[in-house]
């Protein structure tokens, strides 16, 4: 970090002429930046942020709470705890296998998984949500099939759980490819010839060099689960109490006008950014060298 | 446990790292596999393990068919460049993973267990690191650590790769000792991969110089280095100088000077005569090549010239740093210890004479 502060140990210096860093820039340039970026996180960040708190609180704590106490809003919450329950756990297992089939073989068509593995990223998650509904909608491909069978897909869980596993697939799999990259298989080499099996050397040996990493896409793959509003939007039909999640119940209630109960319900789901940010940070700061996101840093 | 290879073919692609291979590994031996980078050398060692599959060829464990034996039941031990120490683990906990590994009929008690890791924390000389973690270790002590682990689950055969490549020179000269006495004291068939010519030379009881897929030479330090089986090995081992010359009736031509080295039934036609810098003297104007020192520096425990002859090529000296010469002095130099590579137009590589090694004064 750049400052105008000289080293402790430098003998003292007439403070006049600052040694200005390597790739430094004029001071004014600089408080302008710092300045820039700061009011920039204010204005976007901060402040949207404190006003869902404020929001929620204007009528005083017993709204707040009584905002809780309707069975529409416990339902929401109920749901999005479930559909995060399934997908989250569904993807940290393809993410592992996903990343351990990239870093520890070769294979035709691997560069192409890497891309589509990608592509929730890149596609809009209302187009993810479409495409759920084109293939197991009522006039969908599969649809009739599953109706014939009194198999309900969209406008219900399973559809949810689909759309949000969709949106949240890259996430443990982008953090452990390059982790996985950067350790090499030495580590497993060295158990393989210890006598090791499979399943012991991904308990004993692999596991524990990519679990803060794991752990830390899992984060991630979470707060995503349970924020994702585009995707599931489009394949929940907004049935109260049966197939809306938070994000849906927080659009429900504000085109109701119930302001309170809309952002008491938002300000659950800030909160729990907060609580992914500050676990991010812990992460970051114990295991940074673990994690492949510093290491990019 | 001896070790056969026969016809060891190893293809990555469409590049083949290995060219059909035969090489005996004798019991309780140290055996250096020696080579550049991109020889084959790694490749060969991660075959004898089981870490990659050959493209063809065997090996035997013995008299046992090794080729489809499972890393895990080849019963190896491996000491990779990097450690590749488990380091969420302890020291101790990496020394008892390959026992604890084991089936739980084969596998020994806690105590014993103890018992073996203690043992070997004293074979490796680190009794008091029990409890550290491997990032508390310094680079050789954590190289102990793997040669240790490796050692638990008593293996047939140890393979090292680059085993000193990541440390330091003072380390690894202190290291190489401390290896070949363990090897000394426990007999266990040891291959170990290196670039180092120093260290295979120094180390191994003999030495298998691999180029491009291929052996070129296996022999004792003292057959490699005194009698290299070919201009690569001549070249890889130690420092060389390649002087052209054409060879008639028994005698060398350099330039337009003749040198008489005394051996008859060579060939005839141009060859090419490799020297060592400390393989020269000074002569008498009868019997040596006129040169003229070029420049000199201190190289060890030598003083290092130099040197164009008259016919234009230049080679490097070694001579006694209590000779005084400098550059612009005129010296005549006589070949102590050569050897001549013939090029055969017919065959890459060229063919080569044999001749006698032992030292001769010239003329």
């Amino acid at each position: 970090m750049a400052t105008d502060e000289t080293f402790p140990l430098d003998p003292p210096r007439p403070r006049a002429l600052p040694v200005p860093p390597p790739i430094g820039e004029t001071a004014p340039a600089r408080r302008i930046l710092i300045g820039a970026a700061i009011g920039f996180l204010a204005l976007v960040l901060a402040l949207p942020l404190a006003g869902v708190f404020t929001e929620g609180l204007r009528k005083g704590l017993g709204a707040y709470l009584a905002a809780f106490a309707d069975e529409d809003a416990l339902a929401a919450i109920r749901l999005t705890l479930l559909v995060a329950a399934i997908s989250v756990p569904a993807n940290l297992v393809f993410g592992v296998a996903a990343a351990w089939a990239i870093t520890r073989f070769s294979f035709p068509g691997k560069s192409a998984l890497i891309t589509l593995i990608d592509l929730p990223f890149s596609v809009s998650p209302v187009v993810s949500g479409l495409v759920f509904v084109l293939l197991f909608g009522a006039n969908g491909l599969v649809g009739p099939w599953l109706a014939a069978h009194g198999l309900k897909v969209i406008f219900a869980v399973p559809g949810l759980v689909l759309a949000t596993i969709f949106v949240t697939l890259p996430f443990v799999a982008r953090e452990l490819i390059p982790i996985m990259q950067a350790q090499g298989s030495a580590d497993e080499e060295a158990a393989l010839t210890l006598g090791a099996d499979g399943w012991t050397i991904f308990r004993r040996v692999t596991l524990p060099n990519i679990k803060w990493g794991l752990l830390y896409g899992v984060l991630l793959c979470n707060a995503r689960a349970m924020g994702e509003f585009g995707a599931v939007s489009v394949v929940s039909g907004h049935i109260r109490g049966l197939t809306n999640t938070m994000p849906l119940q927080v659009e429900i209630l504000y085109n109701e006008y119930d302001f309170v109960g809309a952002f008491a319900m938002a300000s659950v789901l800030a909160a729990l950014a907060l609580v992914t940010l500050v676990l991010e940070t812990i992460l970051e700061w114990r295991h940074g060298d673990e994690l492949a996101r510093s290491a990019r840093h | 446990m001896d070790i056969r290879i026969r016809g060891l073919a190893k293809d990555f692609g469409d590049f083949p790292a290995l060219h059909g291979l035969d090489l005996d590994i004798r019991s309780g031996e140290l055996l250096a596999l020696l080579g550049p980078s991109g020889s084959g050398k790694t490749t060969l060692l991660r075959v004898l393990a089981g870490l990659e599959q050959p493209t063809e060829g065997r090996v035997f464990f013995g008299e046992e068919d090794a080729s489809e034996t499972p890393v895990r039941e080849r019963r190896v031990g491996f000491v990779f460049q990097h450690y590749a120490l488990f380091r969420h683990m302890t020291v101790a906990d990496n020394i008892a993973f390959g026992l604890t590994c084991k089936p739980k009929s084969e596998r020994p008690s806690g105590a014993e267990i103890k018992r073996r890791v203690e043992e070997l924390l004293e074979l490796v000389q680190l009794p008091t690191l029990a409890k550290r973690f491997p990032s508390q270790l310094s680079g050789g002590q954590r190289q102990r650590v793997a040669l240790a682990r490796a050692l638990a689950v008593s293996p047939r055969v140890l393979f090292l790769d680059e085993p000193f490549g990541a440390l330091d020179a003072q380390v690894r000269k202190d290291l190489r000792k401390w290896l070949r006495d363990i090897h000394d004291r426990t007999g266990t068939t040891t291959v170990f991969v290196t670039h180092d010519q120093d260290e295979a030379l120094e180390l191994a009881d003999r030495v298998v110089v691999l180029n491009k897929g291929r052996i070129e030479q296996i022999g004792t330090p003292d057959e490699i280095y005194d009698a290299p089986a070919s201009p690569f090995v001549f070249d890889f081992i130690g420092d060389a100088s390649r002087i052209p010359v054409t060879v008639e009736h028994g005698r060398v031509a350099i330039g337009g000077t003749r040198l008489d080295l005394g051996v008859d039934a060579l060939g005839a036609g141009p060859a090419t005569l490799f020297m060592r810098p400390q393989h020269w003297r000074l002569g008498d104007r009868t019997g040596g090549l006129p040169a003229t020192v070029v420049a000199t520096r201190r190289h060890g425990t030598a003083r290092r010239l130099d040197v164009t002859f008259d016919g234009g090529t230049s080679v490097e000296i070694d001579l006694a740093p209590e000779i005084g010469v400098s550059a612009g002095d005129r010296l005549t130099l006589a070949p102590t210890r050569w050897r001549i590579f013939f090029e055969d137009g017919r065959s890459i590589g060229g063919a080569h004479a044999e001749i006698g090694s032992e030292v001769r004064a010239v003329g």
